[in-house]
């Protein structure tokens, strides 16, 4: 990768940012309102007090997972919309693992978390033994499977695993991933343990991603399967093995979200949207971990915010889903926001010939 | 509960869960045939099924057009279904995105702009007021009376029928005419099409606007035959179940068709499990992934391979191979 290449690489998300921050004021305008109040509404909403900027934290942990569960299988040419099934098989998992078995503090949340994994790599492995075997596209059946999980989720909840109302029992205090000194520190946000477990596990994928063997042929496999079962790689197993690991990092999304911040889980009536959500912190970062985790934070922040433009400002939050989809939008379609880079690039060349 | 009320009110829901399927299904067919792959479906529903609503909510109950209403809801379901295919047209086509993340993002900008368009006009809620004039179930006096068939499919909501007209256009479009052998040509081998003078980026161009126009007719049905007005629960994931039809109809109008029937009486099982007494043996979870699951094992090959158009979901660079 030369250097235009590499300055592409973080010019056209953060263009694309820039793009849909724009593009969302227009239609604020349009709509009558005032979009620097609804801006600053926003920028309040995550940074203005120790809660708010508490509350951004812990939605940023899922979303660092669930981005990087999609990351993963992009890097390894597989496109993972299942991050929300494996996420639902996650959440399911810990809160049984935490709620029914009896274990001394610290291991107990661990296990926990390690079942999470387990059970939702096995899930998205069914995609990837899908794909690799009988050459079922995997965006059909990722997305088939998250209906399927809800609704097995759901079946078992209810028939199986029920406590107060439509929720599981609470989970043992020992299973607990929540961090109460951190929490005060927050003025009482949900604050939890998941926010270290995101870098330890970013530095992690990174690891396993670009340093290891295993990377490597997870990759090369992503990026030409003819040529790496040429050079001797087993292209199926190791699809599978992508799609496990995609999808248990989606576990442990979901054991964070039971384990540190409900301490149940319930029966849904629609996807939480965290795991789609990772699509477009994937995409924003780069597909690389680092940029996860900052992308996430991003993403994290605009959906908390959002609340707050719509509590102080009457813009209705949705407008945030709008901003969020154009950067996703103008990241796909990357080669408009490079046509424009290059637009400038130009002008700017012309200026300096003067 | 005797068998020919059964029938009725299967048959019937079937093809009232069906309609909306059938019609967003069609889309993907056009679109996926001319290699444009159309995960967009269900933001073209959104966008239809938000549009037929605020229209028939306007024109037909504030300003006093009626049972016309609706129609005109049809029409601007089409419109801004087309409307929101563009971004997704210019993407794909000239921008050679990615696809599937392209459609991904039309998704997501459909489900947060029209629920930010309704509680701007709504007054902050997230749903439209209920809709007073919408479709009704069409009644053929003397031939509702024929058993069976009479109250389970010719008693049915004018979006019904429309579909069925599309089902049999578009056959005979992509089959029976040259525009549709090139349209065809094109989702097969677009470099062997344009070397003999056909436009790629013109038959693409139509196939993603039509997909957008008929998948808004899906939705429109939701809002306006289906449900009287439109939340964020609307289409709540039809639109991938019509993408799992088009996959399981073969790419064909007519096997969609089938497809989206099949899910619909799935769906028809579910919603009545319960009157039916079905849920006693089967638990509604389980109805409800009906659809789901076999469209996984349809995948998997037990109904047959499936196989998609060649050059779906590969951008046309020009002078390329």
């Amino acid at each position: 990768m030369d250097d235009t290449n590499k300055l592409e690489s973080v010019l056209v998300p953060l263009l694309s940012i820039a793009l849909g921050l724009m593009v969302g004021a227009v239609m604020m305008l349009a709509m009558g309102y005032d979009p620097i109040a609804g801006y600053a509404a926003l920028f309040q909403g995550i940074f203005g007090n120790a809660y708010n900027f508490g509350e951004t934290l812990r939605a940023w942990a899922p979303l660092v997972f669930t981005g990087m569960a999609v990351a993963f299988a992009f890097r390894t040419g597989l496109f993972n919309i299942g991050v929300e099934g494996q996420f639902i098989i996650g959440s399911l998992t810990a809160a049984y693992v935490g709620a029914a078995w009896n274990l001394p503090p610290v291991l107990h949340a661990l296990v926990a978390i390690l079942a999470a994994m387990v059970a939702a790599g096995l899930w998205a492995s069914i995609a990837g033994y899908l794909k690799a075997r009988l050459q079922v596209h995997e965006v059909i059946t990722t997305i088939m499977l998250n209906y399927i999980a809800m609704y097995t989720s759901n079946y078992l909840i209810r028939n199986y695993f029920i406590g107060h109302q439509e929720n599981t029992p609470p989970i043992q205090p020992s299973a607990s991933l929540e961090m109460p000194i951190l929490s005060q520190v927050f003025d009482n946000a949900r604050i939890h343990w998941g926010i270290f477990l995101a870098i330890v596990f970013a530095v992690l994928v990174y690891w396993l991603l670009f340093k290891t063997t295993k990377g490597y042929e997870l990759r090369a496999v992503g990026f030409n399967p003819f040529a790496s079962e040429y050079a001797g790689m087993n292209v199926q197993q190791n699809i599978v093995w992508s799609m496990a690991i995609s999808g248990a990092l989606a576990g442990v999304a979901g054991s964070g979200e039971v384990l540190g911040v409900y301490g149940y889980y319930s029966i849904q009536s629609g996807f939480s949207g965290i795991g789609f959500d990772g699509i477009a912190v994937a995409l924003i970062g780069n597909n690389h971990p680092f940029g996860i985790l900052l992308s996430a934070l991003l993403f994290g922040g605009l959906s908390f915010g959002a609340t707050s433009m719509q509590r102080l400002e009457d813009i209705p939050f949705e407008i945030i889903r709008v901003v969020i989809a154009l950067i996703i939008f103008f990241v796909a379609a990357n080669m408009f926001v490079k046509w424009l880079i290059g637009l400038f690039r130009r002008r700017k060349g012309q200026v300096s010939q003067q | 509960m005797t068998w020919t009320v059964f029938l009725d009110t299967v048959l019937n829901n079937t093809l009232v869960f069906a309609t909306p399927l059938i019609l967003a299904a069609l889309g993907g067919v056009i679109s996926e045939r001319a290699g444009v792959v159309n995960i967009a479906l269900e933001g073209f529903m959104i966008m239809g099924a938000f549009g037929a609503a605020i229209t028939a909510f306007y024109l037909g109950d504030e300003m006093g057009l009626g049972a016309l209403g609706p129609w005109f809801g049809l029409i601007a379901a089409f419109l801004l279904g087309m409307l929101f295919a563009v971004p997704h047209a210019v993407a794909s086509i000239h921008f050679r995105a990615d696809q599937v993340v392209s459609g991904v993002a039309i998704n997501f900008l459909a489900a947060g702009f029209s629920i930010f368009m309704v509680k701007i006009l709504f007054e902050g809620s997230a749903q439209t007021k209920t809709i007073q004039n919408t479709f009704t179930k069409v009644q053929i006096p003397g031939l509702t009376d024929i058993p069976i068939i009479g109250k389970g499919i010719l008693m049915s909501y004018p979006t019904t029928y429309i579909a069925v007209a599309l089902v049999i256009f578009l056959y005979y479009l992509l089959y029976r005419t040259g525009f549709g052998l090139r349209l065809r040509a094109i989702g097969e081998h677009p470099h062997a099409a344009a070397s003999v003078g056909i436009s790629v980026y013109y038959y693409r161009y139509i196939a993603v606007l039509l997909a957008g126009g008929f998948a808004g007719i899906g939705g429109a049905g939701m809002s306006t035959a289906i449900s009287n007005n439109f939340s964020h629960n609307t289409i709540a994931g039809q639109g991938f179940m019509a993408l799992a039809a088009m996959i399981f109809g073969k790419w064909h109008p007519v096997g969609a068709m089938w497809a989206a029937l099949f899910f619909g009486f799935a769906n028809a099982l579910a919603a009545n499990g319960q009157v039916l007494g079905l849920t006693k043996y089967v638990p509604a979870e389980f109805l409800n992934m009906l659809p789901f699951v076999l469209t996984i094992l349809a995948l998997a090959g037990v109904v047959g391979k499936a196989v998609a158009p060649a050059a779906d979901g590969r951008p046309y660079v020009k002078g390329q191979r």
